[in-house]
């Protein structure tokens, strides 16, 4: 079980109160997890990454265990702790005013 | 009984203003998508409830949302507008050649007699269709392909697609205007397309009179007469008689050309309005007064319409898509600032008040006639 939280807007554009908690099979890589997230809840598909490249929006980051993995290959297995699911992988806005 | 709902987008949310016939008395309904930028939020003329509306926001990127029921609740559909083919480039801001890039959708239009079929006008700029109600997306490429795209650059506010129009006498013919190339026309449904950007003359290109490059603002027209046009240009209110083949100047005695909006009455097809701005450096009305501007002869002729509006310390901006009118019988003109203000004149612009004052910065205004 994979647990993701997401920023306030895209839990309510997907409908979701709280963290999302995904089955992923295969290594639990980013790639992985984003794809898993974008197949349950179709309406976070592009918000996240671009809907071709797949690359990350620029002003939203992934934090995971303390560590900013957002300049990390996609294809990155992801830290054991949110493969086993005791954290989270932490899907953030930039802080941005306005 | 008739009724009228207002559906405006903001910086931070939508908005839906409703009110009976006497338009007295409203209803404010929203935020809707709160903290979203709403760009446009346009009714389908077939089914009054069909709404469509462009969410979108610098992190998060384009949603497009859809109604059935009038605003009440509303459901994400594709978000997904991918340009046919390599879309090549158009001059950046420095001239140099930029890739066309899809950054958000400005305008939607819904079809004249189909509620699933619906054009989103987006920036960089070019024009989609969808014909299942918004769940898939086609561009009209042969618009941004048409010759001159590489010449095309982008205005302050971007490259965009801002103004749809569909002839209702034709449904071949579509007019659209983009920041800052001009004015286009498809008379084959949108597969071939000409620029219609004859008369108009702009300082701020190096050939004032060039077949583009023309920071066109905003172009209306009265349904009833769909070869005459209305232009507000980024300097210069224009008017067509042919169809946008060719342009004259209509400023008159207008104590500025410069501004954002501009639309036609509902049942007066030479009563316009426009909201003269100071200039394209300043972005609010000269002298701190609120002024809409009224002519009853299709240009040319203008008077001050104040009755209602702030008349000192007022330096709000009326952005291109913030004016609207109903089509009751004395018709409604409609309009929202950017600050926040979304005033309404019941008599055609005799008289002005405001419906909300506080709302986040206006983006755009549409007003739905409800039967």
């Amino acid at each position: 079980m994979i647990r993701v939280e997401l920023p306030a807007h895209l839990r309510t554009l997907a409908q979701l109160h709280g963290e999302v908690r995904l089955e992923v099979d295969g290594e639990i890589t980013l790639r992985a997890v984003l794809d898993a997230l974008e197949a349950q809840y179709p309406m976070l598909r592009g918000t996240i990454r671009d809907h071709d490249t797949l690359a990350r929006r620029p002003f939203l980051r992934f934090f995971a265990c303390e560590e900013d993995l957002s300049h990390d290959s996609p294809d990155h297995r992801l830290p054991e702790a949110v493969a086993n699911g005791r954290e989270p992988l932490i899907i953030l806005g930039a802080i941005a005013g306005g | 009984m008739s009724g009228v709902r207002v559906l405006v987008g903001t910086r931070k949310g939508a908005f839906i203003l409703t009110s009976d016939g006497k338009r007295q008395k409203w209803d404010v309904s929203g935020p809707f998508f709160g903290g979203w930028e709403i760009y446009h939020v346009k009714g389908s003329p077939v089914d009054p409830n069909r709404l469509y509306a462009s969410q979108t926001s610098g992190w998060f990127g384009q949603l497009i949302q859809r109604s059935n029921d009038g605003g009440k609740t509303w459901e994400p559909v594709e978000n997904k507008f991918a340009y046919d083919g390599k879309p090549g480039t158009h001059q950046w801001y420095d001239g140099t050649p930029h890739p066309w890039e899809f950054k958000r959708v400005w305008h939607l239009e819904p079809s004249l007699n189909d509620v699933d079929t619906v054009y989103a006008g987006i920036e960089d700029a070019a024009l989609f269709k969808s014909t299942d109600g918004g769940k898939s997306w086609k561009e009209l490429s042969g618009l941004r392909e048409h010759g001159s795209g590489p010449r095309w650059q982008p205005g302050a506010g971007g490259m965009c697609l801002h103004t749809v129009i569909l002839d209702p006498s034709d449904s071949d013919r579509i007019y659209i205007a983009i920041s800052a190339a001009g004015a286009f026309r498809t008379d084959d449904g949108g597969q071939t397309w000409k620029p219609i950007n004859r008369g108009l003359h702009s300082q701020y290109i190096p050939d004032p009179n060039a077949e583009v490059g023309h920071c066109v603002h905003h172009i209306a027209m009265h349904p009833a007469r769909p070869d005459v046009l209305f232009m507000q240009k980024h300097w210069d209110v224009m008017r067509s008689d042919d169809g946008g083949d060719s342009w004259n100047e209509v400023r008159g005695n207008l104590p500025t050309d410069f501004g954002f909006v501009i639309d036609v009455h509902a049942h007066e097809p030479e009563t316009i309005y426009v909201v003269p701005i100071k200039s394209d450096s300043e972005h609010y009305p000269m002298d701190g007064k609120l002024r809409v501007y009224r002519s009853r002869s299709g240009g040319n002729d203008w008077e001050a319409l104040t009755k209602g509006l702030p008349q000192q310390d007022c330096y709000v901006n009326i952005l291109r898509d913030a004016m609207a009118v109903d089509s009751l019988d004395s018709c409604g003109v409609y309009f929202g600032t950017t600050g926040g203000q979304v005033y309404a004149s019941t008599d055609g612009g005799d008289n002005w008040a405001p419906i909300v004052r506080d709302l986040p910065p206006v983006l755009s205004v549409e007003v739905q006639t409800l039967q």
